[in-house]
C-alpha cells in the first residue's frame, strides 16, 4: 500500500530532545503521547522563533497555554501557530487551518499570504518578535494586506 | 532589606548534618595521596570505549585512584551483588551506560542502581565550552534532577488488554530532599537562582506537592532567587534564551528532558559532565542521556566522544578531594576543545576516541 513509502523510526524522548536542538532537520513528522508532545511542540516553537508562531491543529482550537503574564495586555497572542518555512503569527492563522479543513483553500491562502506579507514588511511586530506593535495594530496591518 | 547570613548557624547545620562526619575544611596530610579504589563499570556500547579513555588519562596523570573493574550488561536479569558490594565499600563509582532493552517489562539497570544506592540527585552541568561555538552564549546551567521516584517509579500495569496505567509517584520526602540539595548546591557554588520546573497546572497534586516542598526550602535561603516555570515553557525558553537559567531543580522525567535539551544547546551529550549523588555514594557517568549507549557504527569505528566521561571523572576527583588533579584534567580537556584539531563526529570532526585521548594526555601539564 501507500504506507510502504513512509519511513518509520522510534527514538527515546531524551535523545530526541537533544537531537532536536542540535539538528532539527533530522525530523519530519513526530507522533508522541500527551506530555512529550506538550514539551516537544514548545521546543519546536522556541526553535522557530516564539510560542506565538507555532500553529496547533487541534480542530482549529487554540492549543497553547494562555501565557498569563501577557494575556489581556494587548501585547501577545493566545494561539499556537506553526509553519514549516515561514513565520506567521496571528490568531486568524488558526482560521486558516480551519478553512483548509473545510476545503476553502483559496480563502485560507489569502489570509496566509496577508500574514506573511505583514511579517515580511516588518513594520508592525509584536513584542515576542522583537517589535512594539499592539495586537490591534498588527491585525489592522493584516487586514490592509488582504 | 538583606541580612547577611550568619556563619555560625550554618557551620552548626553543616557539621550536625553530616554523617559520617566530614571536615568542613580540608588540609592535605601525608598519606592522603594513597590511591583510592573506585569501582569501574565499562557497560555496553560505547561504554567500554569511554571508560577506557578515563583509565588511560588517570594513569597518565598518576592520579591517586585505582579501578576495580566489573562487567555488567544491560541484558542481565539483575545487578550483580558483588558489584553493589564493591560500590558500597568504595563509595564512588564511574560507569558507562547500560543498554536497556525497549519494552518487554525489563527494568533499566541504570535506574535500578540509582534506586538501590539511593542516589537521589542527578546533576548535569551544561555550559558553553570555549572553542565550541553554539547558537547561544553565556550558558551555564546546572540541572538537578530527582533521581528515584516520579515517572520512573516503574509501576505500570495493564488494566484490561489495550489499556495501560502508569503510576507517577511524588513524595514530600523526596521532593524536599532534592530541593535541599539544589539550594545547598546553589549556595555553596555561588549560584544566584534556582528554578523549579513543573507541570502543576495539569498534575496539580503530584507536581503541586513538589512545588510546595521547593517553596518551603526556598524560604530558608533568602539570598537565592527562586522561581518556577512550567516544563513546556521551560523547553522553549531553553532553546531561545538559555542565559536566564542558573540552577534548575526538577522531578525525574522533566529533568531527563531538560538536561538533554540543555546539553544539546551547549554542544551535545558527548561533552557535558554529570553524576548521581546520594547521601553515601556517588556514581559518575556521562552527564545527560547516560543510558544511551550509542549507535553500533560509533562502537565499530571507535569514534565515541570521551569528553563527557573525562569531565565527569574530573568531578569524581573533586569528590575524592583531589582538586589539583581535577583542575589539570579539566584544563587539558578544555585546551583540546579550544584547539579544535581533534574532535569526534558529534562535534563536527572526524577523530577517533583514541586520538582525543592522546590529545588530552599530551595537553596535560
Amino acid at each position: 500500500a501507500v504506507n510502504g513509502m513512509i519511513k518509520y523510526e522510534e527514538v527515546v524522548i531524551d535523545n530526541c530532545c537533544m537531537m532536536f536542538v542540535k539538528n532539527p532537520a533530522l525530523f519530519d513528522v513526530l507522533v508522541m503521547p500527551n506530555l512529550y508532545g506538550d514539551n516537544i511542540s514548545d521546543l519546536c516553537a522556541g526553535l522557530v522563533g516564539a510560542a506565538t508562531l507555532v500553529r496547533g491543529i487541534a480542530l482549529a482550537e487554540a492549543v497553547y497555554g494562555s501565557a498569563p503574564d501577557i494575556a489581556g495586555k494587548n501585547m501577545g497572542f493566545e494561539c499556537l501557530f506553526h509553519e514549516k518555512f515561514g513565520k506567521s503569527n496571528c490568531f486568524t492563522a488558526e482560521w486558516c487551518s480551519m478553512l483548509r479543513h473545510l476545503n476553502l483553500h483559496d480563502k485560507a491562502d489569502l489570509i496566509q499570504n496577508a500574514i506573511l506579507n505583514t511579517i515580511a514588511e516588518g513594520k508592525y511586530q509584536t513584542a515576542d518578535l522583537g517589535g512594539k506593535a499592539k495586537t490591534i495594530e498588527f491585525t489592522n496591518a493584516i487586514i490592509d494586506h488582504l | 532589606m538583606t541580612t547577611a547570613r550568619s556563619i555560625i548557624p550554618l557551620l552548626n547545620r553543616l557539621i550536625s548534618r553530616s554523617q559520617p562526619s566530614r571536615s568542613v575544611t580540608y588540609m592535605h596530610r601525608p598519606g592522603d595521596g594513597a590511591p583510592r579504589p573506585v569501582t569501574l563499570i565499562p557497560g555496553d556500547g560505547v561504554g567500554p570505549l569511554v571508560t577506557n579513555a578515563v583509565e588511560q588519562v588517570m594513569e597518565a596523570m598518576h592520579a591517586p585512584v585505582y579501578f576495580e573493574k566489573f562487567e555488567v550488561h544491560g541484558t542481565m536479569k539483575k545487578f550483580p551483588e558483588e558489584v553493589l558490594d564493591s560500590i558500597r565499600k568504595n563509595k564512588v563509582c564511574i560507569k558507562g551506560g547500560l543498554a536497556t532493552p525497549m519494552g518487554g517489562g525489563v527494568n533499566s539497570l541504570n535506574v535500578y542502581l540509582r534506586k538501590e544506592l539511593d542516589l537521589y540527585a542527578s546533576l548535569v552541568n551544561c555550559f558553553n565550552m570555549r572553542g565550541l561555538p553554539t547558537r547561544h552564549e553565556n550558558v551555564d546551567i546546572v540541572v538537578i534532577r530527582e533521581n528515584t521516584e516520579g515517572e520512573y517509579a516503574g509501576l505500570e500495569h495493564e488494566v484490561v488488554p489495550g489499556v495501560v496505567e502508569s503510576l507517577k509517584v511524588i513524595t514530600k520526602f523526596c521532593s524536599e530532599r532534592i530541593a535541599s540539595y539544589a539550594f545547598e548546591y546553589a549556595y555553596l557554588n555561588n549560584r544566584k537562582k534556582v528554578t523549579a520546573v513543573h507541570k502543576a497546572n495539569i498534575m496539580k497534586l503530584a507536581d503541586g506537592l513538589f512545588l510546595e516542598a521547593c517553596r518551603e526550602v526556598a524560604q530558608k535561603y533568602p539570598a537565592i532567587q527562586y522561581n518556577e516555570i512550567i516544563v513546556d515553557n521551560c523547553c522553549m525558553q531553553l532553546v531561545s534564551k538559555p542565559e536566564q537559567f542558573d540552577v534548575m531543580v526538577t522531578p525525574n522525567l522533566y529533568g531527563n528532558l531538560v538536561a538533554n535539551t540543555a546539553a544539546g544547546i551547549c554542544g551535545g551529550t558527548g561533552v557535558m559532565p554529570g553524576g548521581n549523588v546520594g547521601a553515601e555514594h556517588a556514581v559518575f557517568e556521562q552527564g545527560a542521556s547516560a543510558g544511551n549507549v550509542g549507535k553500533d557504527s560509533i562502537v565499530a569505528q571507535k569514534t565515541a566522544n570521551p569528553v563527557a566521561l573525562l569531565l565527569s571523572s574530573a568531578m569524581m576527583l573533586r569528590h575524592l578531594q583531589f582538586p589539583a588533579f581535577a583542575d589539570r584534567l579539566e584544563t587539558a580537556v578544555q585546551k583540546v576543545i579550544l584547539q579544535a584539531k581533534v574532535r569526534t563526529k558529534d562535534l563536527g570532526g572526524s577523530s577517533t576516541t583514541q586520538e582525543v585521548v592522546d590529545a588530552v594526555i599530551d595537553a596535560l601539564d
